[in-house]
């Protein structure tokens, strides 16, 4: 099958659209795609297709259509400019490569009335310019949807400014550290190819004046965060990473300043350049990897729609801004257009994608009474939804926030590095001096340069960047597919877990009532059965009802219904009494009597006045992916312990069902309580699972807590991390993601304390130069980021096909 | 080998040059966006085909 040759999806079968491009026909997949195709050819714009070097996002025609229906609403963002024209930056998502930067910048250029638009491919976003007089923001928009691009106004105009502003600031340091090594370099060049003897006192001064001229701006603008942050770090009374790094500079720069004005020792601006430029590109690297995260994350919230559809009292929808929705109202969501708030759907039904959460990207079935979150794609069909909350009160905004909030949380194992590191720093300056000592008995000439080498060789940057890299890449990771940390600890504690002590109702099971069992008396037929007990439980908000929607109710009128709280429901069915609910109450109404074996699950039977009709054993529906879970589980090695409050009976049939082989029921929260603390007095590292409602006093003790159900407030859960995805799995999936994490950042200390183990013997015995201890302990950085980024390469492939099949 | 007289503070002129036309660029939002800028140099060729 041919892929098309504009977004480079499959193209069905017999597809008619077509396009010549460059006189070659090209197969289309859609007429979307032809529309944007022939767009861009009308517009000589085919050169596109030339340098792209990726596909096109598919065109975004549903999406976009309820999108420029809103750009009159949104005019009022553009910020006016100094000639009167008015400027907006546009978040573009589909923004992959220089080729669409181009052919997003030249579409825009041949709109009447846009004086400038230019593209940031980086930051995916279009700063556009018009002219008020001439075209709207709604002109502009859909130029963009021609061309194939979805676009929204981009807000948090002032992060983007200090993002830029952070980046500028570093770029301009490296910059002046580059160039000033190269110079440096050129200037010792000199002295470094001179007969035995040197070039001759006034040449060599003159170099050294010279190298001396090149590196000053070095050591005084571009280290200078070095000084800033040891000073800092001296002040609060710690020996930072940036101790030694900015004791190394300062003490090789005064020397070989010494040097130059006595024209007596050696002089290393060039070692101390190079030392400056590869610290600050570590620095830079690490910058653009932060910022690319912090873009990530706003550009989740740039998802959501600014405007949404509200309906009046008397049925008429209007466009109006999100934020001035309040909760209780209604508004309209066209199938295809990303959800605006949170609510509750009053009705239609749909497939919402909830990616953006869960990080699951099948469709999921939402019914009147279902709840649906802001930033979820609708499907198919137009639902009327209540609003319950908009803006930073949506769980979307929750989420983002307590993502935030952790990766602000330094984790125990990054603090005992930290620790480590100071006291590594502090072991540093010892020995440096030390060496320094013994030099100056041996060979005093050589003892400064000696000892600076020690000071450079042995830096621990690589033990304080080992581990916060591999976490922040790891927590990442997990975010996307559903796993919220909100703590620090929690990867560390998950990769020694052995012992998981988990809830049934809401955790192992959804909480959700589903038919498991039809019994009917003899003579009745199942669908009859169930055809009563449904007209019966129709329209009663109870859990027990709720598993009867959807079975066929019977046709006869339903008169003088009563529910009877914690017995069952009565009513006159077709002339004729009839109840449905716990078999002991309807023994007692009309004297039938039931058999039932007992076991997991709820009877409920249903009869007339004259006889039984049968019965029906209601079960909590399981959680998609428990069984798979406990298996992953198990097999990782971790004892898997159903704990519950429920009918020990009904926990008993669900762990043999699952395979789990400890199981208790009838427990009270203390008893639970209780035998977290029986396996915690046996030294076992547990994990508590529960739904974070009935079981926050167990989620609360234990070492490290996850709650699933995504019900809940989650700025009021206490567990340490939440399960956002309905899948079990993610659990298995998480435990599996730390250990792996735990392996590098295993693997990255041992790296860092081997090399600085031979490093530092090596350096203080004067076997090693500066520049190669400055070229050792950059590499060494280097290789444990390098490291700490293989933790991120599946899950961020995944992220990437998301971003794809979205936009 | 008295050229070095000259041509080494001429060479430093060069640098601190250098470094303010730097500064000057970076600060001008010229390297804001470092993934697109390798290719703009097709773009302009292409212009001036079209030109």
């Amino acid at each position: 099958m041919a892929d098309c040759f504009h977004c480079g999806q499959p193209v069905p079968a017999g597809s008619p659209y077509q396009v010549v491009v460059a006189g070659v026909l090209r197969p289309l997949c859609c007429a979307g795609c032809q529309a944007v195709a022939e767009t861009i050819l009308e517009g000589g714009l085919e050169a596109f297709y030339r340098r792209r070097t990726a596909p096109a996002p598919p065109p975004p025609e549903r999406v976009q259509a309820a999108l420029l229906e809103e750009a009159d609403a949104l005019e009022d963002l553009a910020v006016p400019c100094a000639d009167g024209s008015l400027a907006v930056e546009l978040a573009v998502p589909g923004l992959h490569c220089a080729a669409c930067a181009w052919l997003v910048e030249r579409r825009l250029a041949a709109e009447q009335g846009v004086v400038e638009a230019s593209a940031n491919l980086g930051a995916r976003r279009v700063r556009v310019r018009w002219d008020p007089g001439r075209t709207g923001l709604g002109a502009v928009l859909r130029a963009l949807a021609q061309v194939g691009y979805a676009a929204v106004p981009a807000r948090a105009a002032e992060e983007e400014r200090a993002l830029a502003r952070e980046s500028r600031d570093l770029l301009t340091r490296l910059g002046v550290a580059g160039i000033g090594m190269m110079q440096a370099g050129l200037a010792a060049l000199g002295g470094y190819l001179a007969p035995p003897g040197g070039v001759g006192a006034p040449w060599e001064g003159l170099l050294r004046l010279a190298g001396l001229a090149v590196a000053t701006p070095v050591v005084g603008f571009a280290a200078a965060p070095f000084f800033r942050n040891a000073w800092r770090g001296l002040r609060a009374g710690r020996a930072g990473m940036d101790l030694p790094v900015a004791l190394a500079i300062a003490l090789a720069y005064v020397a070989s300043l010494h040097a130059t004005l006595t024209g007596r020792g050696e002089t290393y601006f060039d070692s101390l350049a190079m030392f400056t430029f590869f610290l600050l590109l570590g620095r830079f690297l690490e910058l653009r990897l932060r910022h690319r995260n912090a873009r990530e994350a706003e550009g989740l919230s740039s998802l959501l729609p600014a405007t949404a559809l509200r309906l009046g009292p008397d049925g008429c929808s209007e466009r109006v801004p999100v934020a001035r929705l309040s909760p209780g109202e209604r508004v309209l969501v066209p199938g295809g257009a990303v959800i605006p708030c949170d609510g509750r759907i009053l009705c239609g039904a749909s497939e919402v994608v909830e990616a953006v959460l869960t990080g699951e990207e099948r469709p999921a079935v939402r019914r009147p009474g279902d709840l649906v979150r802001a930033g979820t794609l609708n499907g198919p069909n137009p639902l009327e939804v209540e609003v319950a909350a908009t803006g930073g009160r949506t769980r979307l905004a929750q989420v983002l926030d307590l993502a935030a909030r952790a990766a602000a949380e330094r984790p125990p194992l990054a603090l005992l590095a930290d620790r480590l590191a100071g006291r590594f720093v502090v072991a540093v300056l010892l020995a440096a001096a030390g060496v320094f000592a013994a030099w100056w008995l041996v060979e005093p000439e050589r003892a400064l340069w000696v000892a600076l080498s020690v000071l450079v060789v042995s830096c621990p940057c690589a033990l304080s960047l080992a581990t916060p890299a591999a976490l922040a890449v790891a927590t990442g990771g997990l975010r996307r597919r559903g796993f919220l940390v909100r703590r620090g600890h929690v990867l560390e504690a998950l990769a020694g877990v052995q012992r998981l002590l988990i809830d049934k109702t809401g955790t192992l099971t959804l909480g959700r009532m589903a038919i498991a069992e039809v019994r009917p008396a003899a003579g009745v037929s199942e669908e009859r059965l169930l055809a009563v007990a449904a007209a019966l439980e129709r329209g009663v908000d109870h859990p027990i009802a709720r598993a009867f929607e959807g079975v066929a109710a019977a046709a006869e009128p339903v008169d003088g219904r009563r529910v009877l709280p914690g017995r069952g429901i009565e009513a006159v069915l077709g002339g004729e009494w009839v109840a449905c609910g716990a078999a002991s109450w309807v023994e007692e109404r009309f004297g039938h009597r039931f058999a039932l074996p007992d076991g997991d699950g709820t009877w409920l039977v249903v009869a007339s006045a004259a006889s039984p009709l049968g019965a029906v054993r209601l079960r909590d529906r399981l959680r998609p992916g428990a069984a798979a879970a406990v298996a992953e589980l198990s097999a990782q090695g971790i004892a898997v312990e159903l704990v519950s409050g429920d009918r020990p009976e009904a926990v008993a049939a669900l762990a043999a069902r699952l395979g789990i082989r400890r199981a208790a029921g009838g427990l009270r929260p203390e008893d639970k309580l209780q035998r977290l603390e029986d396996c915690l007095a046996r030294g076992e590292r547990v994990l508590a699972v529960g739904d974070g409602i009935n079981d926050l006093p167990l989620l609360a003790r234990a070492p490290v807590s996850v709650a699933v159900g995504a019900a809940a407030d989650l700025t009021r859960l206490t567990a340490d991390a939440v399960l956002l995805a309905e899948d079990l799995r993610g659990l298995s999936r998480a435990v599996a993601q730390a250990r792996a994490t735990r392996r590098v950042i295993r693997q990255n200390l041992s790296w860092a304390l081997l090399y600085n183990g031979l490093a530092l013997p090596a350096a203080a015995l004067g076997l090693v130069p500066p520049w190669a201890a400055a070229l050792g302990m950059s590499a060494s950085s280097l290789l444990v980021v390098a490291n700490a980024l293989r933790l991120a390469n599946p899950v961020e492939r995944e992220a990437v096909r998301w971003k794809v099949s979205t936009c | 080998m008295e050229s070095l007289y000259l041509l080494i503070p001429l060479s430093l002129l060069l640098v601190g040059l250098a470094l303010a036309f730097w500064v000057w660029a970076v600060r001008s939002g010229q390297y804001d966006d470092l993934d697109r800028e390798g290719a703009r140099i097709l773009e302009d060729e292409e212009e001036a085909d079209r030109g």
